[in-house]
């Protein structure tokens, strides 16, 4: 296959030629994905953590519905943003329809659920180890949470990493809401899904070959960071 | 890390800021495809100061973002559905522009003999008398309109396993037609900007049946206040001027002119 | 500052998915003291800890602290059996239960430094909480107690899983908080530490408080015959 190796080879070449409509894309990947992963984090962390620590009747469906929320298409969740921030949809009178924020807002759905559910499980696994304790020392609700989450920290930040690497390869949903347009909300996923398009499946590639490493290299820059918070280990 | 994040939520917060001068217009893939707009935009730019930003979709997507007031004006090039689109009063007016063609394309050997046919509509005939696998766009776009409407000419309901509906978009319905090595009906630009060809190649054009038509039609600021009218009336005067007319029949894909200027001026 | 004792406990039970564990109990922990509980296997000695300290809901009779519940939980603190270890360091672990009661950041590091040097882990400081030893990690559980000065503290038998050399270390630092006006209920299997610590031992047998006497008269002349064989050493059920 030499297309594949004529794209990498192509995209090589616009990495090194410091391309700027390459970059500018990559950097609206990256502004929208990181936005909506802080977003989604700040509400899918706490929810699972609340979650886990409280026990009420319909706590099991809520969860069961998250779990059925993380197998969303993507596509679903774009075309019910799309007809809420339609003009002629509830909230069209922001005029937000064909904006990053439109596309942070779909991501952030996208992702929300995953985050919660992931983040769920790992603080019922901590809650019930420091359950006594944190009783013991007559810790608020609102303490007991803020334990859990930054105790679980390492543990979260899979959490959030697995939302990352789900929102930066999302195409269906941002391609609806965000309109595919050129220097305004261009992405990697859809520059590639219109690569593909157009049958140039080797700079469709070559796209897709930068996107993974930046994922790879936004992961470890994480682990790095969180490492070295704290020299020991776990 | 603090700075880190307040960089990320200025960055944020600057880049979702709106750009000024600007129009959003729905156009079609095969337009879009045929990089005719590379070539324009920033003649439109350069000569009245508008931005253009083009949301690419199938005619369908466009007329129900014209619809829903999500964009300012649309291309788009399916007669019945425009007129439909301004009778219930989406759209102000028509405008044609300019059209270009559809081709068939098949697989090298022609089992179907294509090159004998002397118009679209016997061309479909042979297709479905030799029972060769056709993709259809099966998408509600402008093309796979006007291909239904040939289907109908040719007095033959296309159905059974050779017919394919792909559904898709027209390179990724190239894209199946090449894996396939079937017949499919493309329009010229796509089909000349499409990279993986493989083993397809243009069998029959050229009957004036197959004509694509492309008409402007502004959003009706009467339904929806927001759209910017104006700048849709500014944007209509450009693709009728003179400058338009140079640029949109001098375009040519290796070597061949895609489009003919027919705007009334 | 008015004290949260004595504890009054009214024919109070405690039970799971409806089993009784312990009661009806009738109990009164006084304002001075070292109480150890004894007891065979599944007497009751934890649940009855944990009764006493909240951890376990009170499910029929009464139980009452001088104070409201509310105020009494905050000056109360329990050592468990198997360390529960925060994933912090052992300055941060140290700083936890400060940091809850509103201690600002600075003076919860400052005193947790401080208490760690009381506790024979001033070393220690840094290094990361789940990684220490078995003893080390039961005497930052006591230091981590104790920190925030507790009235009455806990302790469910905390020495059954380390070393002599860490047990004598704990009872001196148990002695050292005692001398110092806590107020001390443990549980325990070793009948030598009873006899090192005790001041009352409360006997325990099927859920209920056997016998509750000054230590040197559960040890020389015990009320029950059920006691005087758990003291020799026969096997009570």
């Amino acid at each position: 296959m030499d297309s594949i190796g004529q794209g990498f080879w192509d995209a090589w070449g616009l990495i090194i030629s410091l391309d700027p409509d390459l970059y500018e894309i990559i950097f609206l990947s990256l502004q929208v994905t990181v936005s909506a992963v802080i977003i989604a984090s700040v509400i899918g962390l706490p929810m699972g953590a609340w979650l886990a620590v409280n026990r009420f009747w319909s706590r099991r469906y809520v969860i069961a519905v998250l779990n059925a929320l993380m197998g969303l298409p993507p596509v679903v969740v774009g075309l019910f943003v799309y007809m809420l921030l339609s003009r002629a949809g509830p909230l069209g009178g922001f005029g937000l329809l064909f904006s990053p924020s439109a596309m942070i807002i779909a991501q952030v759905i996208i992702i929300t659920p995953l985050i919660a559910s992931i983040s769920h499980q790992t603080i019922r696994d901590l809650w019930a180890e420091y359950h006594d304790l944190l009783i013991s020392m007559n810790a608020t609700r609102t303490q007991r949470i803020t334990a859990l989450l930054w105790d679980g920290k390492r543990a979260l930040l899979t959490a959030t990493l697995a939302g990352f690497g789900r929102a930066i390869g999302e195409v269906g949903a941002i391609m609806i809401v965000g309109g595919n347009i050129e220097h305004a909300t261009r992405v990697l996923t859809t520059a590639i899904a219109l690569e593909t398009g157009k049958g140039n499946f080797a700079f469709a590639m070559g796209l897709g070959l930068v996107l993974i490493v930046l994922a790879v290299i936004i992961n470890l820059l994480i682990h790095i960071i969180g490492k070295t918070e704290r020299a020991s280990t776990w | 890390m603090k700075l880190f994040w307040k960089t990320l939520i200025v960055a944020t917060v600057l880049a979702t800021a709106s750009h000024a001068e600007s129009l959003r217009m729905a156009v079609t893939t095969s337009f879009y495809n045929s990089g005719l707009s590379e070539i324009l935009l920033p003649e439109i730019r350069a000569d009245i100061g508008l931005d253009v930003e083009l949301i690419v979709v199938g005619t369908g997507q466009a007329l129900a973002l014209g619809k829903s007031g999500d964009v300012d004006a649309i291309l788009v090039h399916a007669r019945a559905a425009e007129e439909a689109f301004l009778a219930a009063g989406y759209g102000t007016h028509r405008r044609e522009i300019m059209y270009n063609d559809f081709v068939f394309v098949g697989p090298d050997d022609d089992p179907a003999n294509l090159g004998r046919a002397e118009t679209a509509v016997q061309a479909l005939q042979s297709i479905a008398r030799a029972g060769v696998v056709f993709v259809s766009r099966g998408d509600d776009s402008g093309t796979n309109k006007k291909e239904q409407s040939l289907w109908v000419e040719a007095g033959i309901e296309p159905e059974g396993v050779w017919y394919r509906a792909a559904g898709a978009g027209m390179g990724a319905t190239l894209n199946v037609a090449s894996g396939m090595n079937a017949y499919t009906v493309s329009d010229r630009a796509s089909w000349l900007n499409f990279g993986n060809k493989g083993e397809l190649v243009l069998l029959f054009a050229g009957d004036p049946a197959l004509f694509n038509q492309y008409a402007y039609i502004p959003v009706s600021p009467t339904r929806w206040p927001h759209v910017k009218s104006d700048l849709a009336m500014q944007l209509e005067n450009w693709l009728a001027s003179d400058r338009a007319k140079e640029l949109i029949n001098g375009y040519t894909l290796n070597g061949e002119p895609l489009f003919t200027f027919n705007a009334t001026q | 500052m008015v004290s949260i004792l004595p504890l009054e406990m009214k024919a109070a039970t405690a039970s799971m998915r409806g089993k009784k564990l312990v009661g009806p109990v009738n109990f009164t922990l006084e304002t001075k003291g070292f109480t150890i509980v004894v007891g065979p296997n599944g007497a009751g000695k934890t649940t009855f800890l944990r009764l006493m300290h909240g951890l376990q809901r009170c499910a029929g009779g009464q139980m009452n602290w001088a104070v409201p519940a509310d105020e009494a939980q905050q000056k109360q603190a329990f050592v468990f059996q198997s360390p529960i270890m925060m994933r912090r360091s052992v300055v941060d672990s140290l700083a936890y239960p400060l940091r809850l009661r509103g201690v600002g950041k600075a003076e919860a590091r400052t005193q947790a430094r401080e208490c760690a040097a009381r506790f024979g882990i001033g070393p220690l400081l840094e290094s990361w909480a789940p990684m220490l030893s078995g003893g080390e990690k039961q005497k930052l559980s006591l230091a981590r107690a104790l920190i925030i000065k507790p009235e009455v503290l806990f302790l469910d038998e905390p020495c059954a899983n380390i070393d002599g050399r860490a047990t004598r270390e704990i009872e001196t630092l148990l002695k050292t908080a005692q001398a110092a006006g806590t107020r001390i209920v443990m549980s325990t299997h070793d009948m030598g530490q009873a006899r090192r610590l005790g001041e009352d031992i409360v006997f325990m047998l099927k859920g209920m408080v056997h016998e509750h006497s000054p230590a040197e008269m559960f040890f020389s002349t015990p009320l029950t015959a059920e006691a005087k064989a758990f003291t020799n050493g026969d096997i009570v059920e």
